[in-house]
């Protein structure tokens, strides 16, 4: 059997890696993009000089050869789903069995006035990365467009080589819409801390430039006109399946999927970032468009394919990100406007560089998200809590287990009891401290 | 501003050093003959005079030594073709080679006449003074940044961003090859173990290759960029160049020996010899690169402390103490330096030398090998090898300090693993056959082991092994290949604390369930080329030989997925299973 995979992101090369794992089947992995694997999230680290593009790369070049994974450098421009053949743009044509669509995301743009001048664009390929590296030549200030993850990356990016950098930001506060205020405010100090010009609840109304040119200068909704060579569009990403436009599988904003993976037409799937499912679990979105969805579907779309038909269950959430210095981890449901039955304990540094909020249900108790801010914390124990439902009481009592911060770091759990105490009027104490052994046992407990 | 006249001063007094050994001049006087032995000094005399050169000054290192050798060997012709007087040791009248090499260097430190020696304090002043000044300057502004991971542009630097492949292999090769025939004059002509090393690394690089899948050969994945930082290459011939002057040609530095002589006087009160130099400026490098990397991490404790940790055993316990040991008519000993790193400890001068040192040397020497025997093992099974490696040793304070900033220039391919394993306890086998055969003189009387002089075995390993790969290599390719060169592939020591740390020790890095975005920074930034990532991305506990623990993947993770740890339970089962996300039945659960 012949297993072609359209794409090769995360999504798409864990497929190919469990497939092989698992079968026999003849596997090719295609893409447009590089020759082989990297890993996106590290694009900002090449540009910063922190490392190289080969550093980037989970796996050494001779591994694909070594698990009979075939790569194929090019474009699909057309799938025939009736007699299963892919069609090349040099007008090459493939045949598959399975077809596995994981070919990503593109940055949105909003037909901004301006948006096509060059030194416009986005950041989400490794293409994005050289014009960037391109346009930074002469470079006198950038321009980023969104206050979401990329946007602050391409900020850090631009900043790294003092090249200074206005951020437009429609909300109040920078990534309000996920972050709770306190959170959210954190990362606005931590940004002008740092020198970035970030102004809030200021749109990108057009952009000027020579036509056919470089983009000058961009205009925003209150008038200002800020002088700049490059305009970084970060307002999101959406599937990246232009090329499926006119077939036979059926697209919503991405490829349509149902808990299998499974599009509407036999033997093809879609994972990762372009795909949209029909069914989302209750609190989930259809596109997620994360590292780890990513993964955990490449996974699971693995085992259908080889004979053990296994549900999408992306567990329970948990992300991560950096804003500049300041890391960031959520482990289940943190709202930034949380209902009312939606309660939290936060604890902030006096520094304003670290925090802990643990969320917990009014009426239960329990605890259902923690939301980390320069602090880590053990996914294994925090899901472990989530997916068991334990009462916040007992949560913060044993607040140390979950405690992943290096070795010698002051731990703050003491201080997030203290708060929950002063809140409630309890008198907790925190029995667990920090350390593996406990944790061990705990987990097998 | 401030930082670019740091570099500056710090630039200055670089030049000043390197100018200064030829800044000195040499007058050979009665008085600065450095020989006690009366038959030979009244030869000596005599010869000078017949050559003129008493009391003519020399300009360089060169032009004395040439003509003092000259002296020696006429006046070891002389008295060598007189018969022994009646009573008198042969050794007693005739002057033996090593002789020679022994006066000459003492006389040529006594005998300097010119600026250096007349003003070693200036100099002291205009280098190790300008050069720690200008350090400071340009270190003490990054405690103003915000504090955090500040890799940025290290790829862009010519001095940080490492060699292309085919010119690294060019100095690997061209070094290795150096050493061996300068070694077979350093053995006298003696041809056996120069040829043994090179016939071994023959086999080894056989064997990497036989079990290298032909596959494999292409697209290594080598710390090699596509450019090469030639910034680094010129830093990495300056630092070999300082190690051939410092270990094999000492004469022509006396200037720098003689320039930090006061000091030594003033701690030891002995002059300085060239270790008392490279043991100075090791200690000022250690402390002010340390402030280095405690300004780089001093939002992380695990590295502040560490980094202390480092500069308080190089000042106090490597140098100071062993100073003021001699002060105090004592043996000098270095209580952290450990066999078989320390690989004279066994060697019948320093046995003899700790036994007739009455109580305290033979302390030293139950000390030492308990250190061996047991605390090695003991504290490794508790805490990992990191213990010594990158909180004591002396070799792993240099790397954690100056060799920070080339950390990321350590090659990652399997092949290198490959070529680590068999190198690194090559070695570690090679030091304790050597010290078994020196024992066994030792105990014997009996010079020959089997058909093996052992003499001839410990002289070579400490050419090959103590002065070559652990100074020329270990410290002369930091730019070349990283900071860990010598830990990784060379010290007989981690070998050991390895072999422990991977079959008895609570010591692991967890990974933080399926946090792992597969970056690569932690792997980038590993000084030992441990593929960090690797283990990262399938969720499994990192649990290496080779992990010298220094919390650097840790501490670069974007994303909080690392943490080294201790704990005596599941240390193996957790390093093995896939754990990102578990299939079962039909289902995918994640991480249960």
């Amino acid at each position: 059997m012949h297993i072609i995979i359209i794409g090769n992101g995360i999504a798409g090369i864990t497929a190919a890696r469990h497939i092989r794992k698992l079968s026999d089947h003849r596997i090719t992995v295609i893409s447009g993009e590089t020759d082989h694997f990297y890993s996106r999230t590290a694009l900002m680290y090449i540009y910063m000089g922190h490392m190289r593009y080969e550093d980037t790369k989970p796996y050494e070049d001779w591994f694909w050869e070594k698990n009979r994974i075939e790569l194929l450098r090019a474009y699909v421009e057309k799938v025939e789903t009736a007699t299963k053949k892919l069609t090349f743009d040099d007008g090459k044509e493939m045949a598959y069995d399975k077809l596995i669509i994981a070919c990503g995301s593109k940055p949105n743009k909003f037909g901004w006035p301006g948006q096509e001048l060059d030194g416009v664009q986005g950041l989400y390929s490794f293409q994005d990365l050289e014009g960037m590296e391109y346009y930074s030549e002469d470079l006198q200030r950038a321009v980023i467009v969104g206050g979401g993850l990329i946007g602050l990356e391409m900020a850090e990016m631009f900043h790294s080589r003092h090249i200074p950098v206005t951020m437009l930001v429609r909300e109040t506060s920078f990534w309000n819409r996920v972050m709770p205020a306190e959170e959210s405010a954190m990362i606005n100090r931590h940004m002008r801390e740092h020198g970035i010009d970030l102004r809030l609840e200021t749109e990108l109304k057009e952009i000027w430039g020579e036509k056919g040119g470089r983009a000058k200068m961009v205009l925003t909704n209150k008038g200002e006109k800020i002088a700049c060579q490059f305009v970084g569009l970060t307002v999101g990403v959406s599937p990246n399946i232009e090329f499926l436009r006119f077939g036979d599988i059926e697209l919503g904003r991405g490829v349509l999927v149902d808990e299998y993976l499974k599009t509407n037409v036999p033997d093809v799937y879609a994972i990762g970032d372009c795909a949209e499912l029909r069914a989302p679990k209750p609190g989930r979105r259809p596109i997620e468009a994360v590292w780890y969805t990513g993964r955990m579907m490449g996974e699971t779309v693995a085992h259908t394919i080889c004979g053990k038909p296994t549900k999408y269950d992306p567990g329970i959430w948990f992300n991560s990100a950096k804003f500049l210095d300041i890391e960031y981890q959520v482990y289940g449901t943190v709202l930034a406007s949380p209902p009312e039955n939606h309660l939290s304990v936060y604890w902030e540094h006096p520094d304003g560089r670290n925090s802990i909020r643990i969320v917990y249900e009014r009426d239960g108790g329990h605890v259902i998200g923690f939301n980390l801010m320069g602090v880590r914390y053990r996914h294994e124990v925090c899901e472990k809590w989530l997916r068991e439902k334990n009462h916040v009481e007992e949560v913060l009592q044993n607040l140390g287990l979950a405690n992943f911060d290096p070795e010698f770091y002051k731990e703050y759990d003491e201080e997030v009891v203290k708060i929950y105490n002063r809140q409630t009027g309890k008198d907790l104490q925190l029995k667990r401290k920090r350390g593996l052994a406990g944790v061990l046992q705990f987990l097998k407990g | 501003m401030l930082q670019k006249t740091g570099l500056g001063l710090f630039l200055l007094a670089l030049l000043i050093f390197t100018l200064m050994l030829g800044m000195d001049s040499y007058v050979l006087t009665p008085e600065s003959l450095a020989v006690d032995n009366g038959f030979h000094r009244k030869e000596i005399l005599a010869q000078a005079e017949k050559a003129g050169m008493m009391g003519k000054e020399y300009s360089s290192t060169f032009g004395f030594c040439a003509g003092f050798m000259q002296v020696l060997k006429d006046a070891q012709a002389s008295l060598n073709g007189q018969p022994v007087p009646e009573g008198m040791g042969e050794w007693d009248f005739k002057i033996g080679d090593w002789k020679k090499k022994e006066y000459a260097s003492a006389t040529l430190l006594k005998s300097g006449a010119g600026s250096v020696s007349q003003h070693p304090v200036l100099f002291f002043f205009l280098t190790f003074g300008l050069a720690i000044l200008g350090g400071l300057l340009y270190i003490l502004p990054k405690f103003q940044t915000v504090p955090g991971i500040k890799n940025d542009r290290i790829y862009h630097r010519p001095l940080t961003r490492g060699l292309k492949v085919g010119v690294r292999g060019f100095f690997l090769g061209a070094v290795f090859l150096s050493v061996l025939v300068y070694g077979f004059f350093y053995q006298n002509g003696d041809l056996f173990w120069p040829l043994v090393t090179a016939v071994m690394a023959a086999v080894i690089v056989g064997l990497v290759l036989f079990y290298q899948k032909q596959k494999e050969l292409h697209g290594d994945r080598s710390a090699s960029p596509k450019v090469t930082g030639w910034l680094g290459v010129f830093a990495g011939l300056y630092l070999i160049g300082f190690y051939v002057l410092l270990y094999w040609l000492p004469q022509h530095v006396a200037p720098w020996v003689t320039m930090v002589s006061p000091i030594s006087e003033a701690l030891s009160g002995q002059p300085a010899s060239r270790w008392f130099l490279y043991g100075l400026l090791y200690t000022f490098i250690v402390l002010v690169m340390g402030v280095r990397m405690i300004a780089k991490y001093r939002h992380n404790r695990y590295q502040v402390l560490r980094t202390f940790s480092v500069m308080f055993f190089q000042a106090c316990i490597a140098f100071l103490l062993p100073e003021i040991l001699v002060r105090l008519n004592q043996p000098y000993y270095d209580f952290k330096n450990i066999w078989p790193l320390n690989y004279s400890f066994f060697f019948d001068w320093n046995l003899d030398n700790l036994l007739a040192s009455g109580g305290l040397g033979i302390f030293m020497l139950v000390w030492g090998i308990v250190l061996t025997v047991v605390g090695v093992p003991v504290i490794t099974y508790f805490f990992g090898k990191r213990w010594y490696c990158s909180w004591v040793c002396g070799c792993g304070g240099l790397a954690e300090t100056m060799g920070d900033p080339f950390r990321q220039l350590s090659d990652k391919s399997l092949k290198a693993w490959r070529f680590e394993r068999w190198t690194i306890h090559g070695v570690l086998a090679f030091a304790v056959v050597m010290t078994a055969m020196v024992l066994y003189t030792y105990f014997s009387g009996n010079a020959k082991v089997l058909f093996l002089d052992s003499y001839s075995i410990r002289s070579w390993y400490g050419f090959f092994v103590g002065s070559a790969f652990a100074g020329i290599v270990g410290t002369g390719f930091y730019p070349l290949m990283g900071n860990r060169m010598w830990c990784r592939f060379g010290c007989p020591l981690a070998a050991y604390l390895g072999l422990v740390q991977r079959f008895k020790s609570r010591f692991r890095i967890t990974v933080n369930g399926g946090q792992c975005i597969s970056c690569g920074n932690c792997s980038t930034y590993c000084e030992m080329g441990i593929d960090v990532r690797h283990y990262a991305q399938r969720g499994q506990d990192v649990l290496r030989s080779s992990c010298v623990g220094c919390g650097v993947c840790a501490a670069v993770c974007p994303r909080g997925v690392l943490r080294l740890e201790n704990a005596g339970s599941d240390v193996g089962s957790r390093a093995e299973e896939l754990k990102v996300i578990h299939i079962s039945e039909g289902e995918v659960k994640l991480l249960d």
